[in-house]
């Protein structure tokens, strides 16, 4: 079900990738592994429209791109620190610059006890054992393309530990920057983030362009929050408007954690979103919350698929989506109950609007359940802007753009509603309203 | 102020107003009467600028300018207002947004500001509301189409109470409506009888009076050139 190779390589490198140099390289395990996922991309290459998972979403035109390998300018970029200040988040912050780590951006110096934070290209010179499980994953599916080419060719990212029972004050801030470069990059990224027993994160995660560009960039993410552990987790994606991103998250949920997913996807020219999560202990909860405003020729696809594997947990997924003009949004979620999750607690709810003719929308919601005694719902609606809303609010004065920006902000406040931090609520608000023509 | 001259307005292909003729002066209040499908809320609907209502024939002359020729936002703006028979519930936007720059010369504050448009309002609230951003928008023209629909009597009472309280000589209000119930409270100068798309009948108070002792099958018998459906 496989592209023919030869669009393979689409990426400069792959020609020359065993003479790549990346963080970490000669590490026989990590060497291993970055071979096996580049030989499994190479054989199978881009995933086409009949792979179920990018039925929605075209990569032929991708596909015949080419792209540079790595920024050999990447630590001498101008970027505005004043740029990546978000409001209400003080405290650590992790700066990537197309792909790599940029210490003079970075602020590690008031971390907490029990909080550590490093970039992934230092851990992997200095002590990259613990990270041994995290990298070796080979990826086999031809659905998990982007997977393959992140596990290969990655060498930098976030690894992030915070030890049992540390709460973490202050949100931890992560930033990827796009900025141009001489050609149009490919990078990737590759975060590990692990929340011991007990220990409570927030999370903040920005996706900003300092000026349009047309780089791909594909993240990694894999997020393990043990028992009784709890994660906010919030992104704020506005990459530039014709740039490609990949991002993918594996989430595991031990007993009693809780993890609360929020994102709004507001950049990007073709974007996909996959999240793969799994509660494996029991009563561990999962709130996911998102909201995609889409308009030009945006296309941005959002998987969830998310897993109960333990009793009595729970999960609540509530997503909006908006597009206008020509842009196309995907979403699919979906939804396990494992054998023996009995007393399981799943919803999810996705609602778009299309506010223009030639905008499309397509959602799946799916729902398996092979346990007992399970609390199920889901739906999806597609509809449009509420013509009486819209006259009533005219009527009173408002011009029609500012009526149709009202409404549709409405739409989808509700996402934001649980968003613990005000002041960064009002920015995601901020941000949403901005974005609508 | 308002000058409507022989109108014809469409509705999904049929044919509603059919020639009607109306002037309204500052300071005055009009009722107007009618039967079930005369045409009365889209009259109100036409004045406002509501998308589907499609004028064939005649003028809208508000002070001077063609009223039709304006876009709902510009009609407010120039001082129209109406208020829903059926007020719109909008969760999520809040009651404040769209009269915050009157509010800062109001300072305004109540509960009723920061909860949701309409939304899980009572009837009578959401008729109350639609007085109160009347008394905020403060129109020249005040449109109330069927605002005793769905009241109970002491609600009736207090939106005329609001309604009365605006009236002023620089200020008209056309009260649209089928009962005579709620003319007991908003006393208008003039009552026109609205049947099959004109007004076929004009007079003071009294006619409003009348019509409740009579029924409108009493306008109907004066007007022979009226349609059966009209009669009925």
């Amino acid at each position: 079900m496989s592209q023919s190779s030869a669009s393979v390589p689409f990426i400069d490198a792959l020609r020359d990738a065993d003479n790549l140099r990346l963080p970490g390289s000669g590490l026989a395990w990590l060497d291993a592994a970055r071979r096996e996922n580049l030989q499994a991309f190479v054989a199978g290459g881009l995933p086409d429209t009949r792979a179920e998972a990018w039925k929605y979403t075209a990569l032929r035109a991708l596909g015949q791109r080419r792209f540079a390998l790595g920024d050999a300018a990447a630590t001498s970029h101008t970027v505005d620190p004043h740029a990546l200040a978000l409001p209400g988040i003080e405290g650590s912050r992790l700066v990537f610059v197309n792909g790599v780590f940029r210490a003079d951006l970075s602020r590690l110096e008031a971390l907490p006890p029990g909080v550590s934070l490093l970039p992934l290209s230092k851990v992997l010179e200095k002590d990259p054992e613990p990270l041994r499980f995290a990298l070796s994953r080979h990826y086999r599916e031809v659905s998990d393309a982007f997977a393959q080419l992140n596990a290969a060719l990655s060498g930098d990212g976030v690894v992030l530990r915070v030890a049992p029972g540390v709460r973490v004050n202050k949100p931890v801030h992560v930033c990827f920057v796009g900025t141009p470069a001489q050609a149009d990059l490919a990078w990737h990224v590759r975060n590990v983030i692990e929340l011991g027993e007990g220990a409570e994160l927030d999370l903040v995660e920005h996706h900003l362009a300092t000026a349009p560009h047309k780089h791909l960039g594909t993240l990694v993410s894999d997020i393990v929050v043990r028992d009784g552990a709890k994660l906010q987790h919030a992104v704020l994606q506005q990459a530039a408007e014709e740039s490609v991103l990949i991002r993918r998250g594996s989430v595991h949920l031990g007993a009693k954690s809780q993890v609360m997913l929020h994102t709004l996807e507001l950049g990007g020219g073709l974007v996909r979103h996959d999240l793969h999560a799994q509660l494996r202990g029991d009563q561990a909860r999962l709130d996911t919350r998102g909201v995609f405003v889409l308009r030009g020729r945006q296309h941005v696809d959002t998987q969830l698929s998310i897993r109960h594997q333990a009793l009595n947990t729970a999960s609540e997924s509530v997503w909006r989506g908006v597009a206008d003009e020509r842009s196309r949004g995907v979403f699919r979620g979906a939804i396990v109950v494992a054998e023996g999750a009995d007393g399981s607690d799943a919803s999810l709810g996705n609602k778009n609007l299309l506010l223009s003719p030639h905008a499309e929308i397509d959602t799946k919601p799916e729902l398996e359940i092979y346990a007992d005694e399970v609390k199920a719902a889901h739906g999806a609606t597609v509809g449009q802007l509420d013509e009486r809303s819209l006259f009533y609010l005219r009527s009173r004065g408002l011009p029609h753009a500012e009526a149709r920006a009202l409404l549709t902000a409405a739409f989808c406040r509700a996402v934001f509603a649980a968003l613990p931090n005000d002041t960064l609520r009002d920015h995601f608000s901020n941000a949403l309203l901005a974005h609508l023509p | 102020m308002l000058k409507i001259e022989n109108l014809h307005a469409r509705v999904e292909g049929k044919d509603i107003l059919k020639g009607l003729t109306l002037t309204v002066n500052s300071g005055e209040v009009h009722a107007i009467m009618g039967p079930n499908g005369a045409g009365k809320s889209t009259l109100g609907n036409v004045l406002s600028g509501r998308d589907g209502y499609e004028v064939t024939e005649g003028s809208v002359i508000f002070e001077g300018r063609d009223l039709l020729a304006l876009k709902p936002e510009e009609r407010a703006a120039a001082g129209v207002f109406l208020a829903f028979q059926y007020p719109v519930e909008i969760p999520g936007v809040n009651n404040t947004y769209f009269l915050r720059e009157k509010l800062k010369i109001m300072q305004i504050s109540d509960e009723l500001l920061h909860r949701a448009v309409n939304e899980g309002f009572s009837g009578g609230e959401k008729k109350r509301n639609e007085i109160f951003q009347m008394a905020v928008l403060e129109p020249k023209l005040a449109i109330l189409d069927e605002t005793d629909s769905g009241l109970d009597i002491d609600a009736l009472k207090q939106v005329a109470q609001g309604v009365n309280a605006l009236r002023s000589p620089d200020r008209a209000f056309l009260v649209i409506t089928h009962y005579q119930r709620l003319l007991d409270y908003i006393e208008p100068d003039f009552v026109h009888v609205l049947a099959d798309g004109r007004i076929v009948e004009s007079g003071d108070k009294t006619l409003a009076l009348k019509l409740e002792e009579h029924g409108y099958a009493w306008v109907a018998d004066r007007d022979p050139a009226l349609t059966t459906e009209a009669r009925a």
